[in-house]
């Protein structure tokens, strides 16, 4: 699927070392690729994302912004509409309301409202999701406010590898993408990922585990806790994992051609259940691939409640167990 | 003393009431030729205007929100810019978009549904802002990237008063002290963000007194008065390319004036301020105040002022006819350029919709 020189040397990295090592490539190889945001400067990153990116690029490219999100993504939008690629960082996931604005009234409409004269080629960071145990407005996961918005690309990678490489095609891609860190696996593994520069396509999904039973469909920290859901039901039930990697635009031939495979499908994501993307999947293969089901489609979500302080993170978040559990339900139906 | 540095609330004004200039005011160095193209520009805007709300009164467009009283500050700021600067309006800059040189029917067609109205070709004019003042962090940050790329233009930003109660009011005039960047923000403050008026919307004396928050100078102006939008607007410009020592090159200018219609053609004004105000400001109107002062100074008669009026007549026919005779836009329009490359799904939806077109043909399909 990527486009990864086999030939060149590799590195150990983390996922976030991946994505700082993707913000690098893509900064070295155009002049145009500029870095704003709070603290992405000076202190490279509260995760570390872009760290070093200052010393070597400079403070006219790696720029500390005032505190203000609309400001971040508005200005953004500008030098975007302007001929740059600015990759603006919202620190959190939570924090990212104040530039909601901005980023669906402008960022996704400029190309529609000027009949393509001015685009805007801007990638928004933010890491997303739970687990860490941060404060109140730290572990939110709301994708589906940008998957709803046309205009928007919508990225979550869940490796080190897919991290540099879908950066790298958000950065040259030139329409707006939000792309969104499960923070939750910044530091979980590492992988040898390619020093060089390279690109993984956006908009297909990953066969992460093939397996002939049930079909899982989920992305971002979730599909790492559905591998190890699948390892452990390994022997009793074959479970084929997909991981989506792009939500939007969505991969449904993958998602409709796995579904036909097994008959049986469950969605996994952390995000609250209702108005979820788990419903927009299932709608789809009921609509593309009905008569193939063997079973109703299980959805493992986060619940209808605010995301909670940490000591109840890890009731909220699916994990293995829940994970397992589902899944047995979809195939014991 | 630059025209800039003075007490924000002591108001810039070259001509009064009547069109007379001032005792000790400057009158801006304007050809005669300039001065003359301000007047048929303000003239056309107000022509245009009362056009375009009888076309939406008899149902050939729809909302469309009126500027008449604003002609003095939209004309007058634009001609203080060079033809490469960057003009970022709101939805209320048909004036100033028109001295931009983007031809009315593309206004008009806008107005009339058709989004391909708002490409405005290669003139630098961005695309209007329709919600309240995120069109303000965009001109700063395309000032910015401007300035990043080592260029020389300014970027003129327009607003009017109830934007400066919003966030991106701040964050925009926020980054911009911060970054120095070569934008001009240019708030029209008209007096009513539809019925709310500007008491409302701030508690500070005068808008101009906002700037010094950001770090760098705020001017009010008479809004009504073109010589003196000139005036501000070239000094703002010219600091914004070149500033003298530790200027920082961003202005906020508020041009004091008033809308004389509706906010839109879908509200009442009547319900929410009194005939006598609108009555009071009328006296202020830019376009026989400068009609006067031109006169005064030999640069208009009579035969002149009939034949520009029957000229701007004929063009804004003219531009009527082009944009009503524009084939309506294909529908399939809706489904491009909104990515670079339609996805899949998007793709299907269009040709699902195109095959019930197919099917039922447009007439059944709109019953």
């Amino acid at each position: 699927m990527s486009t990864q020189n086999q030939q060149s040397t590799t590195e150990d990295l983390t996922l976030v070392q991946a994505v700082r090592d993707g913000l690098y490539g893509e900064m070295e190889r155009s002049e145009d690729v500029i870095v704003m945001g709070e603290d992405v400067g000076k202190n490279g990153g509260v995760f570390r994302a872009t760290e070093g990116l200052y010393d070597e690029f400079g403070g006219d490219r790696v720029i500390d912004t005032p505190l203000a999100e609309s400001g971040i993504v508005g200005t953004a939008i500008g030098m975007a509409a302007y001929g740059l690629r600015p990759v603006p960082e919202i620190q959190f996931m939570g924090f990212i309301y104040p530039a909601f604005d901005q980023i669906v009234s402008h960022a996704a409409r400029i190309r529609t409202r000027s009949r393509g004269r001015f685009s805007c080629p801007m990638v928004v960071r933010a890491p997303y999701g739970g687990g860490i145990r941060a404060p109140e407005h730290h572990s939110e996961s709301k994708e589906a406010f940008f998957v709803h918005e046309p205009g928007l690309k919508v990225v979550v990678p869940s490796t080190p590898t897919d991290a540099k490489g879908l950066l790298a095609s958000a950065i040259r891609d030139p329409d707006p993408v939000v792309f969104l860190e499960p923070k939750l696996i910044y530091r979980a593994f590492r992988e040898e990922v390619a020093e060089d520069t390279y690109t993984t396509p956006l908009g297909e999904a990953a066969i992460r585990r093939e397996g002939s039973d049930v079909s899982v469909f989920t992305w971002g920290a979730m599909a790492y806790r559905t591998l190890e859901a699948a390892e452990e039901l390994a022997g009793e039930i074959d479970v084929e994992v997909v991981d989506l990697r792009t939500l939007s635009p969505l991969d449904t031939d993958t998602i409709v051609e796995s579904f036909k495979k097994t008959g049986r499908g469950a969605v996994v994501h952390e995000a609250p259940k209702t108005g979820g993307l788990a419903g927009e999947i299932t709608a789809t293969i009921q609509e593309e691939a009905l008569l193939y089901q063997e079973a109703p489609i299980k959805r493992i979500t986060g619940f209808d409640t605010p995301f909670p302080l940490y000591a109840l993170e890890d009731y909220y978040l699916p994990e293995p167990t829940r994970i397992a559990d589902g899944i047995r339900d979809v195939v014991n139906f | 003393m630059s025209t800039l540095q003075r007490d924000p609330d002591k108001r810039v004004q070259v001509l009064d009431e009547e069109g007379r200039v001032y005792d000790g005011a400057t009158v801006p160095e304007l050809e005669e030729d300039e001065l003359i193209e301000m007047y048929r520009e303000m003239k056309i805007g107000r022509h245009f205007d009362q056009r375009a709300v009888s076309l939406q009164r008899q149902g050939r467009m729809g909302t469309f929100p009126p500027m008449s009283g604003q002609e003095g500050a939209q004309v007058g700021s634009v001609h203080a810019l060079a033809k490469d600067d960057w003009l970022i309006p709101s939805y209320r800059e048909h004036a100033a978009v028109y001295s931009s040189d983007v031809n009315l029917s593309e206004t008009l067609r806008y107005w009339m549904g058709d989004e391909r109205g708002n490409k405005m070709d290669d003139q630098p004019v961005f695309p209007s802002t329709v919600p309240i003042a995120t069109q303000i962090p965009h001109a700063t940050g395309m000032a910015w990237a401007s300035k990043l790329k080592g260029e020389d233009r300014v970027f003129m930003c327009y607003f009017g008063d109830g934007a400066t109660s919003e966030g991106d009011f701040h964050e925009g005039l926020n980054f911009a002290g911060v970054f120095d960047t070569p934008t001009v923000f240019f708030c029209n403050n008209n007096q009513w963000a539809i019925s709310v008026p500007r008491e409302r919307q701030t508690a500070s004396q005068t808008i101009a007194q906002k700037a010094t928050a950001y770090g760098f100078e705020g001017v009010q102006v008479d809004g009504m008065d073109p010589l003196a939008v000139y005036q501000v607007t070239e000094a703002a410009v010219e600091k914004a390319r070149e500033p003298d020592g530790d200027d920082r090159r961003p202005t906020l200018i508020e041009a004091v004036q008033y809308r004389f219609g509706a906010h839109t053609t879908a509200d009442d004004p009547s319900v929410y301020r009194d005939d006598d105000e609108v009555e009071q400001w009328k006296r202020r109107d830019p376009i026989p105040r400068f009609e006067a002062y031109l006169q005064n100074e030999g640069l208009l008669d009579e035969e002149r002022i009939d034949a520009i009026t029957t000229e701007i007549e004929a063009e804004v026919d003219d531009a009527i006819d082009a944009a009503e005779s524009t084939d309506r836009p294909d529908p399939s329009e809706m489904f491009e350029h909104v990515h670079s490359k339609t996805p899949d799904r998007v793709a299907d939806q269009r040709e699902a919709f195109e095959r019930l077109r197919d099917r039922h043909g447009d007439e059944e399909l709109l019953e």
